[in-house]
């Protein structure tokens, strides 16, 4: 079964067993407006929980996306060099940015599950 | 997300309603709370401008008369002379200038528009700088001039290729006009100035109108399908496309109109040799700068890769990095070239067409070559 957790910066994970799928929520990129850059991390890469993990770039701005997790980058998405258009168009799910392998479960406390993220950004 | 504080002392412009209505998202600029861009976003704004018209609200910046004491217009155009390297005496009734008021040491201290309407110059300056033009202007000129600080004025920018069409309706004179001419017109019976210029590289118009009016003229304006309301967000990628300088920016107080690439800014008369040569602040180092060159220069650059190069970025001769060779002051994408623009100070012997740079971007060294500006090529009524 897969599980979205979000996080207080605008990312979403979607777990999946020790593998989660990490993208910027549609609140976030409705508020970067149109993005024409995507820069993605090094497959293999390990991340640490709050790390600057990607960068998204609007016309106007460059944002960081931190990494909700520790973990191994093992997958990133290349649709999105293509076409950084999706995060707009569809952010929580073609426009997935990197998968990553979950070092620590614990750190999914801390999480907010869609409820309390509604309320987040409310 | 960026956190408001200052949002109670934020001025607002007479199309601060008329935002709200349209559902423009608002931020603080230059003291002002400014649509930065309306429910269709930055690119679709932009690419409207190019494609049919856009409408701006440029209220923030500052508009100010000078009306010469002896009733000569000839008079106030000689007392502005002190002030800026262009030639003010020449600017035909009817017609306008780009222009810089420099300091001692050469450098920029704003850059406006100077419009002769027959009686009085008319001058529009940079939102930022305004209040300090005004004291600038009063220091130096009031002996001959009354310099009127026209702070109940607004000012529309109409811009894109169906802005004559779009004004043509509104105002009869208008197709006649050609890019630069200015003056009083009426648009849909509102008494207003008009002056075939814009920021955008664009043909266009900008219209100055009484605050009471403002909202009428800019409603009538926008009842045209073709145009659409357009933010702060794609005027900075449309002028930074066109290749024109952002005050405080890619100009300010530490660089030279030549440093600028704005040589074409000032005319013979004004250089050494010319009828009025001199006479401007910072005149030996401007003069010397024409003489002899600058050390460096505002040049274009365009990347290879997507990525942006930003304000800020440092530049590089090679990818090995090192010393930096200069600087970013303004970068983004560029809606219509679908890819990076930036702009930004070299030395002069690496500011050649097509030298190959190296810009650093978080931590990364992005190849770069020097392009020949505007990006995308103006079409102004000539």
């Amino acid at each position: 079964m897969i599980t979205t957790l979000y996080t207080s910066d605008h990312e979403w994970l979607a777990i999946d067993g020790d593998v989660a799928t990490v993208g910027i929520t549609d609140y976030a990129q409705s508020q970067l407006g149109d993005v024409v850059f995507v820069e993605l991390p090094k497959l293999g890469r390990t991340l640490k929980k709050a790390e600057a993990a990607a960068v998204v770039e609007s016309v106007k701005a460059a944002s960081d996306v931190y990494a909700p997790i520790s973990g191994e980058v093992l997958a990133t998405n290349p649709d999105l060099a293509a076409e950084p258009a999706l995060v707009n168009s569809d952010a929580q799910g073609k426009a997935w940015f990197f998968k990553i392998k979950i070092a620590d479960k614990s750190e999914l406390g801390g999480l907010m599950d869609e409820a309390a993220y509604k309320a987040h950004t409310a | 997300m960026p956190v408001r504080d200052d949002e109670k002392s934020l001025k607002r412009t007479p199309l601060y309603d008329l935002h709200a209505s349209l559902g423009g998202k608002m931020v603080p600029f230059a003291g002002y709370d400014m649509p930065v861009q309306y429910p269709a976003g930055v690119l679709k704004e932009h690419l409207q401008t190019r494609s049919s018209a856009g409408l701006f609200d440029v209220s923030h910046m500052g508009q100010i008369a000078l009306r010469p004491k002896s009733g000569r217009i000839e008079d106030a155009a000689r007392a502005l002379e002190r002030l800026v390297p262009q030639d003010i005496v020449a600017i035909a009734p009817g017609r306008q200038r780009y222009a810089q008021l420099t300091n001692e040491d050469g450098g920029i201290l704003d850059d406006l528009m100077v419009a002769n309407f027959g009686d009085h110059l008319f001058l529009v300056v940079n939102a930022a700088c305004k209040e300090a033009d005004e004291a600038h202007l009063r220091a130096n000129l009031s002996d001959d001039c009354i310099i009127d600080s026209h702070a109940d004025r607004t000012l529309i920018a109409l811009q894109g290729p169906k802005a004559e069409a779009t004004l043509a309706k509104l105002c009869a004179e208008a197709p006649g006009m050609k890019f630069m001419d200015a003056g009083p017109h009426e648009v849909a019976g509102i008494a207003c100035f008009v002056s075939r210029s814009g920021y955008t590289g664009e043909d266009g118009f900008e219209i100055s109108v009484h605050a009471a009016d403002a909202e009428r003229l800019a409603k009538t304006l926008l009842d045209n399908p073709d145009v659409m309301p357009i933010g702060l967000g794609a005027r900075d990628s449309l002028r930074l496309e066109a290749g024109l300088c952002l005050y405080g920016h890619d100009i300010d107080t530490s660089t030279t109109p030549v440093e600028a690439a704005l040589e074409w800014s000032v005319q013979k008369s004004r250089r050494t040799g010319g009828a009025r040569a001199g006479g401007f602040p910072g005149a030996e180092k401007i003069l010397a700068h024409f003489a002899h060159g600058a050390s460096r220069r505002r040049v274009g650059l365009r990347a290879e890769g997507r990525a942006p190069v930003r304000e800020g970025a440092l530049l590089f001769a090679d990818s090995a990095g090192g010393e930096p060779i200069g600087k970013v002051t303004s970068g983004g994408f560029g809606p219509s070239l679908n890819a990076p623009v930036a702009m930004g100070y070299v030395p002069t012997s690496l500011s050649a067409l097509e030298t190959k740079l190296f810009a650093e971007v978080r931590g990364q060294f992005l190849p770069l070559t020097v392009a020949a500006m505007p990006f995308v090529k103006n079409t102004y009524k000539r």
